[in-house]
């Protein structure tokens, strides 16, 4: 299975607000929030870490989770979000994100 | 009937001048005296509408009567349309022009929108709430329509001052945020006083049985202003702006869940 990689869209304004991430998107103007575990993930969606590698660097180690169910939430996840055209997804890295 | 003559009211919202235009003269009384405490003759304009008046059917929107307002950034120009009014303003030459009838909820509309337009790459918000002064520091009471603005507005003492029982304007300053007074008058159908005062707090409207001040998480008080930002335009950089302001003022104002009976002792707990 080919790796996936992530990236914010550049059309959203975020803020952390106590542990929650608020992201409007800025198309229209819908707001999101992401808890602690989601919030670790979008911070981490840099365009050219395997999202394996992010659940495993930043969920892992900091939730007391099953990997694989890590994983398989986060691939829930960042596919939800990229519907609401939030994040970017993609096989290859994605480098206009750095 | 219109007038060769064109005559020019200034009406200073909120610190934010915007000169009105028009060679009616019927409808320059209806501004004035909607807008009367707000007139400012002697400032220097921000921007600048012309009104052209119109009999009703000669209005060039192409938005019917019973759609919703329409925002939209095209060819360098605002252009706003609802049923009654079309409005074109050019941001870069702080003019615009509106056509609408001689009433005047289709210039309150557009003065909405634009001062909202205005605000928003200034840190500032126009918030669907009712606000009020008392012992100089402002109070803010945020809620849809039916949340209690008008009501808690009429239950304030005596000596508060009225900024508004239905649109507050809240600017980011200096020192903090300051609410300002504005014409936009709800149930109470009267203008707001042409005041200024510090923002103290921002209640969060809920009727109940009983009076009582709850603390409220930064990310819902978010939820809840947001619901009750006036903003009109689908621009990305625009949403972006004021997504940025009420964050900052949500973190920067106390925001709490106030539920109230309709009672004056309600006032007892906010100030």
């Amino acid at each position: 299975m080919s790796p996936v990689y992530i990236a914010r869209t550049s059309e959203v304004a975020a803020r952390l607000l106590g542990r929650e991430m608020m992201i409007m998107s800025a198309r229209d103007s819908t707001l999101f929030s992401l808890n602690e575990t989601a919030t670790a993930i979008w911070q981490a969606a840099d365009g050219v870490t395997p999202l394996a590698e992010i659940v495993r660097q930043h969920v892992c180690v900091n939730f007391e989770v099953d990997p694989a169910a890590a994983l398989r939430d986060a691939e829930e996840l960042v596919e939800g979000l990229a519907k609401h055209g939030i994040l970017k997804l993609s096989d290859q890295p994605i480098m206009e994100a750095k | 009937m219109g007038s060769a003559i064109a005559q020019d009211l200034l009406v200073e919202i909120g610190a934010m001048p915007v000169l009105v235009r028009t060679s009616n003269p019927e409808f320059h009384q209806i501004l004035h005296e909607r807008y009367g405490g707000f007139v400012n003759s002697s400032a220097q304009p921000v921007f600048e509408f012309e009104v052209e008046i119109v009999p009703p059917g000669g209005i060039p929107t192409a938005v019917g009567d019973d759609e919703d307002l329409s925002v939209r950034f095209e060819a360098g120009r605002w252009v706003l349309e609802r049923g009654d009014f079309h409005a074109e303003l050019d941001p870069s030459l702080r003019y615009g022009r509106i056509w609408q009838s001689a009433t005047p909820y289709a210039i309150d509309a557009a003065f909405r929108i634009v001062h909202s337009l205005l605000l928003a790459k200034q840190g500032g918000l126009l918030v669907h709430a009712a606000s009020v002064v008392c012992n100089g520091r402002a109070f803010l009471f945020a809620g849809v329509s039916g949340a209690g603005k008008t009501t808690i507005s009429r239950l304030a003492p005596q000596d508060a001052t009225l900024l508004t029982d239905e649109i507050s304007y809240l600017r980011r300053e200096a020192d903090g945020y300051v609410a300002y007074g504005t014409p936009f008058a709800g149930e109470l159908a009267r203008p707001g006083e042409n005041v200024r005062a510090p923002l103290a707090a921002l209640y969060l409207l809920a009727q109940g049985a009983e009076n009582r001040i709850e603390p409220v998480a930064d990310a819902d008080a978010l939820r809840a202003v947001l619901q009750c930002v006036l903003f009109f335009a689908h621009d990305s950089e625009l949403v972006g702006h004021v997504f940025d302001s009420a964050c900052h003022l949500v973190q920067h104002v106390p925001v709490r869940r106030l539920t109230f009976v309709p009672d004056p002792r309600v006032w007892e707990l906010i100030v």
